[in-house]
């Protein structure tokens, strides 16, 4: 608690498996502080230093924040937080914050992708996820870039000027290159081979979907869905309206939802 | 003298190998295959012809293979490298009944009869798990060349556990690892046995019968051999042809055409008679 303001303060740090997201809180629910870093291998440190970055950006100091949970692939592998929870739990926390009518999210990652359907409140009814092969995860995207001599951070200007896509089987992301090398030499558009590798993509993920009966609301999150593209691409094959966190807030929906776990549990401790 | 060639363009390297009459290997040859398949294979038959001081219109008959082998253009005929393989693991170990074949891209358990022929097979090439590309993975994240992957390996005493079965996220696995200070030579161990240990599952699916004739260019890998020697619990068979035994297969065949060509001379005097 801040001693000053009075104020309570919670936090979510999400360890993933490409980034570090942190989330500060306040009482009204309203996010004052987030920071975003690569996870790298030292999860420990990296884990203390993306909430430190957080507080920094809330103008806040580890004593006002009261409570902290740490959710993620990494999460049992952070010294920080009151408290676990896992990485659907989270997520599914904070989509139903940001979209009350979701019932069905896809989170896509660098190295993960999950399907999750809820139930009445913000549980998980059931869910799939793929951490086995990366053609099913955001590695398939970035690495298709990659063959072409395009950053990660290139994909999302580059799809945008694509007319067609063309067709890219997207079996493994390691066959991928020759697919993709044997496109450039047949002239093809990086634009065009890009946005054909994220129709065969988004294929996989709404094969995922599938296999939890998805239902709308549809909520879309993680790192992947800040490719319009992609986003644009999945609205047109589930022909359904999908939702997407906006201001930034694509990639820290399971850190939200970690703080509003928090701020939850600070509750009940207070009513026992 | 007659000879005959067989072109193996794989999807990493492209091999080319003369035999003569006898059977008998005169010269081999190796290139990258890069994004011009057409032009390695040429060059790669072109340069055995050159170590083999021989002339093109020498060589009567080409046989290509591999997965490039329809970009053989100058060659006679194809054949699946399958066969090829099988063929030229059987010229090699007479005993051979089984072949295990790692590329750069895919990995193959072929069962083979005694002579030779194709009994059943079985392949790995949808996914780059358990092949040598996996290898190539390990040795760019840990910044060690192919060729020292093998020794650095054997060097190992206590196998990390690689538990990715992705190569895209294998190589972040092997960084980790290094993360968490576990020796180069460990963390290559585990890479090598989990590469055997799909290996061998690909091999017990069509059947592991000894004599097992390890080929394609992984099989120059000490490590790799030790691996597939200690899976499978017997001794596999590696020549230093290991990684030419597909061109080898394919030369044996172009071999039989030309004999086939010079038998008794039936069969053109059947087709004129048919003719008349």
């Amino acid at each position: 608690m801040n001693t000053e303001t009075g104020t309570t303060y919670t936090s979510g740090v999400d360890v993933g498996s490409t980034y570090t997201k942190a989330i500060v809180l306040d009482e009204e629910h309203r996010i004052v502080g987030r920071a975003m870093l690569p996870t790298g291998f030292q999860l420990a440190e990296v884990a203390e230093r993306v909430y430190r970055v957080a507080l920094d950006d809330a103008g806040l100091t580890g004593d006002d924040v009261s409570y902290v949970v740490a959710t993620g692939f990494g999460r049992h592998q952070v010294d920080i937080g009151d408290l676990t929870v896992t990485d659907l739990t989270a997520a599914a926390r904070g989509a139903k914050f940001l979209f009350p009518g979701t019932q069905t999210i896809l989170d896509v990652g660098g190295q993960t992708m999950k399907a999750t359907r809820l139930e009445d409140g913000a549980k998980v009814k059931s869910f799939r996820l793929n951490d086995k092969c990366a053609a099913g995860t955001g590695a398939f995207l970035e690495k298709t870039a990659r063959y072409m001599g395009y950053s990660t951070e290139e994909i999302g200007p580059l799809v945008s000027t694509s007319k067609e896509p063309i067709s890219i089987s997207g079996v493994c992301a390691v066959f991928a290159e020759s697919e993709v090398i044997n496109h450039l030499s047949q002239g093809a558009a990086p634009a065009d081979i890009m946005h054909g590798a994220i129709v065969s993509f988004v294929g996989r993920s709404v094969q995922l979907m599938k296999r939890v009966r998805m239902e709308p609301e549809y909520t879309l999150i993680g790192g992947i869905l800040r490719y319009d593209t992609m986003v644009r691409v999945i609205r047109e094959t589930l022909e359904s309206d999908v939702n997407v966190p906006d201001d930034g807030l694509v990639q820290f929906v399971p850190a939200l939802g970690a703080a509003i776990l928090g701020k939850l549990r600070l509750a009940a401790l207070a009513a026992a | 003298m007659a000879y005959a060639a067989g072109v193996d363009v794989g999807s990493t390297q492209t091999k080319a190998v003369i035999v003569d009459e006898e059977r008998r290997i005169v010269s081999r040859a190796l290139t990258d295959t890069g994004a011009n398949v057409m032009r390695a294979a040429e060059s790669a038959f072109h340069e055995a012809l050159a170590s083999g001081d021989l002339r093109e219109e020498e060589v009567e008959y080409v046989v290509g293979t591999g997965y490039g082998r329809y970009k053989v253009t100058f060659g006679n005929t194809q054949v699946t490298e399958i066969s090829c393989h099988g063929r030229g693991a059987v010229q090699m170990f007479p005993d051979t009944r089984t072949v295990v074949d790692m590329g750069g891209q895919d990995t193959k358990a072929i069962r083979v009869s005694e002579n030779g022929e194709i009994l059943d097979f079985c392949m790995n090439d949808k996914c780059a798990a358990g092949t040598g590309r996996f290898l190539g993975a390990a040795s760019s994240a840990l910044d060690i060349p192919l060729e020292e992957l093998g020794p650095t390996a054997l060097r190992g005493e206590r196998a990390v556990k690689i538990s990715t079965t992705c190569t895209v996220f294998a190589e972040s696995e092997v960084l980790s690892w290094l993360g968490k200070g576990k020796k180069i030579e460990d963390i290559l161990l585990g890479v090598h046995q989990s590469i055997a240990r799909r290996s061998c599952g690909l091999l017990r699916r069509v059947g592991v019968e000894s004599e097992v004739t390890f080929t394609g260019g992984v099989a120059r890998n000490t490590a790799m051999i030790d691996a597939l020697n200690r899976g499978l619990e017997l001794e596999v068979n590696v020549s230093d042809d290991s990684h030419y035994m597909g061109a080898l297969g394919a030369a044996l065949f172009a071999l039989d055409h030309i004999r086939a060509s010079r038998a008794p001379a039936h069969a053109p005097a059947q087709e004129e008679g048919r003719a008349s």
